[in-house]
């Protein structure tokens, strides 16, 4: 067989020079491959490496070794072993991951994400293909469409992936018949139209054989198309598309060297832009005009989508991390309540109402999530009802943010509507977020500024607001102290307010349970109040279990720096349920009380509170001093 | 425009925008300097990362003494053009123990660099370390994330890495955990030799072909760079026409008889050998195939 694409090999020899000028114009591809080892797929990116010459002889002769030794193809080169079979990895315990593989043709970088297909690696599928222009779908030519086609067509479809090949593998298996193609690029076309694919390519391939890769293969001869390689080489490449949007500019880093330079660094997510050209300053919405492309190499003249420079302003404009830089004619949207599609990554599912980090592009910033309107299965696309998602589950859920992030869909733009949530405790990244469009506009919501201020509040009750927020066992004496504290600043004029847990689930929080989520629901909407009445320049005293170090810190973050005071009420399980004044830790132990913290839902202990008070060595009344003393001293 | 970027014009952005979102949550960042071409290209992307500013990070050389001289000489001239502090480390046990890599074997790099490295991050309390590590250079590196999580005792567990989608990375981590950043994962050898001469970066002459005193060790050729290579009885080193297509410790790194002089002529000669980078190091051969992942794991870059 004569192999166009690789005849370099002269090249390199006769005229390096002419060579390396030609290569230094090569564009880059990147792609994922989706499909399970019994796909080939494997087999066809060892073929990809191999016939690309991306394979040293100290490796090949390791490849032919193993072949011998552990090969599927008898005496024959096994090219699968050649990326890291998935088998090995099993053996060693190591995650199955996303793999990035490099090779390189005439014209094209590839960089390939390799990801097992398995339902179970939903996550490294998503990874993969984040970064992904073109997604290869593997299928088997003696099984067809199979519900891992549909499931990997719909996540390279949900991720925005444009470039869809339909490989259809081992087809000197099925005696390269044209019929069996035929059948089954039918049969994924029916499918590719109802989730919105409305383009693809197929290409009878055998990755074992080397039909159709890198050229056009005589056991085929009724297949007219591109072979596999020219089909990569030729497709248009993410970069190229973005140059033709709007200006998009995600402030990465303010550059000032010194007094005389300000400069604003970041990668172009969108658009081009030029010295001279208007722009605003998002979310301030602020306009000015860029003066300078800085870079090593000198000021450019223009830059694109994909280019990572130093744009200087015209005027003193207030900008900084986070801020995005756009055209001023056609700025993107600032909001702070979205509807998205969820990939949840982590073990641990999502906790409705729970905050997370949530990072797009340069923001950073507090966010919850709703419970899921829906959840997607991804093997029928089925919507079903969902409380929560799980490992590798999809869903489409409202987000908040605590303050409003610059946006666009990610439909239109990936840098500007993908984003990731991360666990704050654990720093964990939890899960992908791909935003749809806001709910509401965040500039409609306007803070009311009222003329009298929190300080004149507080000033004329000649105190300093605060919140004491007791956490504790059930029964650990949280409602006594909380109760002789309020007394004693009673005594002392000061102006307080004890929101006590059993009374606020009669009133406020009615409607909720004792689910995880409906306690952190509830845990919540006390911070809301306890913050209203510390602006209105009350002490607040709050007695709640409050089990989840998330949602007490949820509630520090929402006030003032030193304003929140965590007491921790610190009485020992056995003791809290040997005194079990309400009788409850008994019903519990019977089973008759479901997520009772201590027996069957966790508590988690305060890392650093403000004050411990260790009710196994002091009593009710002296625990009181002890926190007024703190509060006020 | 309708001119697309070329590979290396994303290469080098990605690698532009990492070592930027770095500085966005590290408190203490370091760039570790192994005087290498990776380092070259590394250094030399941060250096267009930060400009007009110079990168706000040091350098760090975690260094063995057994380095080539002519090694020495560069970082001293970039550490100097480009305004960076350099901090060397020697590891100070190894220095009175007298580690080499003659006598010591797999101790060498294990008290010079690994724990050498863990040594000069603790002292001075570096919480994000940029390494100029590729994923092409090996199997367990291709599954390593750009921003690769540390413990306090700088293991690796390959298990509990973050997922990195778009271009989003996750910075966020706990007191006394640390970062090693990979700005130049997704470069290739070819990219990097490219990206050199495209950019004209200062490398290393030991990378060109040049005449050497070498003598031949367990099918390896070693250059005699200085008087502290012990030379068997009736050995006597030889001038050959050779170069270098990685560099480490001189003991330890294998030459490869060759007559290319330029750039051009290096990279035809890599564009045409039939042997992969890594076989002229010594380093992933002990402990067999997983060498490099089980070094890792304890902490070896």
């Amino acid at each position: 067989m004569t192999d166009p694409i690789y005849v370099t090999d002269a090249l390199i020899a006769e005229d390096i020079d002419a060579y390396l000028a030609r290569h230094e114009q090569k564009s880059l591809l990147r792609f994922i491959t989706c499909g399970s080892v019994d796909d080939g797929k494997s087999t066809l990116i060892g073929r990809l490496l191999y016939d690309s010459k991306m394979i040293f002889e100290d490796q090949l002769a390791a490849l032919e070794a193993d072949s011998k030794r552990v090969g599927t193809q008898g005496q024959e080169i096994d090219f699968a072993l050649l990326v890291d079979g998935l088998a090995a990895e099993r053996e060693q315990g190591i995650t199955i991951d996303v793999a990035y593989r490099f090779f390189t043709t005439e014209k094209r970088k590839f960089i390939v994400a390799d990801t097992p297909g398995h339902e179970q690696y939903t996550r490294n599928m998503v990874t993969g293909a984040s970064t992904a222009d073109l997604a290869v779908i593997l299928i088997d030519a003696r099984k067809g469409v199979l519900t891992q086609t549909r499931r990997h067509s719909f996540l390279a479809h949900l991720l925005g992936i444009r470039h869809i090949v339909l490989a259809v593998n081992k087809m000197d298996l099925v005696g390269y018949d044209k019929t069996v193609f035929e059948r089954i690029l039918l049969s994924y076309r029916s499918f590719a139209s109802e989730i919105g694919i409305t383009d693809f390519t197929a290409i009878p391939i055998s990755g074992f054989k080397g039909d159709n890769i890198t050229a056009l293969s005589s056991n085929t001869p009724w297949y007219k198309g591109p072979t596999l390689v020219e089909h990569l080489e030729g497709v248009e490449v993410a970069a190229q598309r973005d140059v033709n949007s709007n200006f998009r500019f995600p402030v990465q880093w303010v550059n000032r060297p010194n007094l005389d330079f300000r400069g604003f660094s970041g990668q172009i997510a969108g658009g081009s832009v030029k010295p001279g050209d208007a722009v605003r300053v998002l979310p301030s919405g602020k306009q000015t005009t860029i003066e300078r492309i800085v870079t090593l190499g000198g000021d450019l003249d223009e830059a694109v989508a994909g280019q990572s420079v130093t744009l200087t302003f015209a005027d003193e404009v207030d900008c900084s991390r986070g801020d995005v830089i756009a055209a001023a004619d056609n700025p993107p949207q600032a909001a702070d309540q979205f509807e998205a599609t969820l990939v949840w990554m982590a073990d641990e599912a999502m906790i409705p109402g729970r905050a997370y980090w949530l990072k797009l592009a340069t923001q950073s910033v507090s966010a919850t999530v709703q419970a899921p309107k829906y959840e997607i299965n991804v093997n029928t696309l089925d919507h079903l009802a969902a409380k929560t998602l799980e490992l590798n589950g999809i869903g489409v859920v409202e987000v908040t943010t605590d303050k409003p992030i610059v946006f666009e869909s990610y439909a239109d733009n990936h840098m500007l509507g993908g984003f990731i949530l991360i666990d704050k405790i654990t720093n964990a990244t939890v899960a992908a977020g791909m935003l749809h469009f806001s709910l509401r506009r965040a500039q409609n919501v306007h803070w009311q500024a009222s003329d009298i201020s929190r300080e004149m509040r507080a000033d004329m009750k000649n105190q300093k607001p605060a919140l004491l927020w007791f956490t504790g066992l059930s029964g650990s004496g949280k409602s006594t102290i909380a109760n002789l504290v309020e007394k004693k600043l009673h005594r002392m004029n000061r102006h307080s307010f004890l929101l006590d847990g059993d009374n606020v689930r009669h009133g406020l929080n009615r409607d909720l349970g004792f689910t995880e989520a409906d306690r952190i629901e509830n845990i919540r909407r006390v911070g809301e109040v306890a913050k209203l009445m510390t602006d209105a320049g009350l002490i607040v005293i709050t007695a709640f279990i409050s089990p989840f170090r998330a949602e007490r810190e949820l509630v520090r973050a929402m006030l003032p720096e030193g304003e929140f005071i965590e007491v921790f009420i610190d009485t020992p399980l056995e003791e809290a349920e040997r005194r079990d004044v309400k009788g409850l830790y008994k019903k519990a132990r019977a089973g008759q009380l479901k997520n009772f913290t201590g027996i069957d839902s966790p508590y988690e202990v305060p890392e650093s509170p403000e004050i411990r008070i260790d009710t196994t060595a002091i009593t009710p009344d002296e625990a009181a001093d002890l926190i007024i003393d703190r509060l006020l001293g | 425009m309708t001119d697309t970027l070329t590979h290396l014009d994303r290469l080098e952005a990605e690698s532009i925008h990492i070592m930027r979102e770095v500085m966005a949550d590290a408190a203490k960042p370091v760039m570790l300097y192994s005087v290498g071409k990776d380092s070259a290209v590394m250094l030399h992307l941060a250096r267009k990362a930060f400009y007009p500013s110079p990168p706000p990070f040091p350098l760090l050389h975690v260094d063995t003494t057994w380095k080539f001289k002519a090694m020495y000489e560069l970082r001293d001239r970039m550490a100097a053009e480009s305004g960076m502090e350099l901090i060397v480390y020697q590891n100070p046990d190894a220095k009175a123990r007298g580690i080499n890599p003659f006598d010591h074997g797999p101790l060498h790099t294990d008290m010079w660099k690994t724990e050498g490295l863990k040594q000069a991050l603790d002292l001075h309390g570096f919480d994000v370390a940029f390494g100029g590590a590729r994923r092409d250079e090996e199997k367990s590196r291709a599954k390593e994330r750009i921003f690769s999580f540390r413990t306090a005792s700088h293991g690796w567990d390959p298990k509990k890495q973050r997922p990195e989608l778009w271009n989003l990375y996750n910075a966020r981590k706990a007191k006394g955990e640390s970062i090693r950043v990979f700005p130049i994962s997704n470069w290739t050898e070819l990219d990097i030799w490219q990206y050199i001469a495209r950019e004209n970066i200062p490398i290393v002459p030991l990378y060109f072909a040049a005449l050497r005193p070498t003598v031949e060790r367990d099918g390896l050729l070693l250059m005699v760079d200085d008087a502290r290579f012990p030379l068997n009885e009736g050995e006597v080193p030889v001038e050959r026409s050779v170069r270098f297509r990685t560099l480490g410790c001189y003991p330890l790194t294998g030459a490869v008889e060759s007559e290319a002089a330029t750039l051009s002529e290096v990279i035809q000669e890599m564009l045409l050998t039939t042997t992969s980078e890594r076989q002229g190091r010594i380093i992933d051969k002990d402990g067999g195939d997983a060498s490099m992942e089980k070094k890792k794991q304890e902490g070896y870059f």
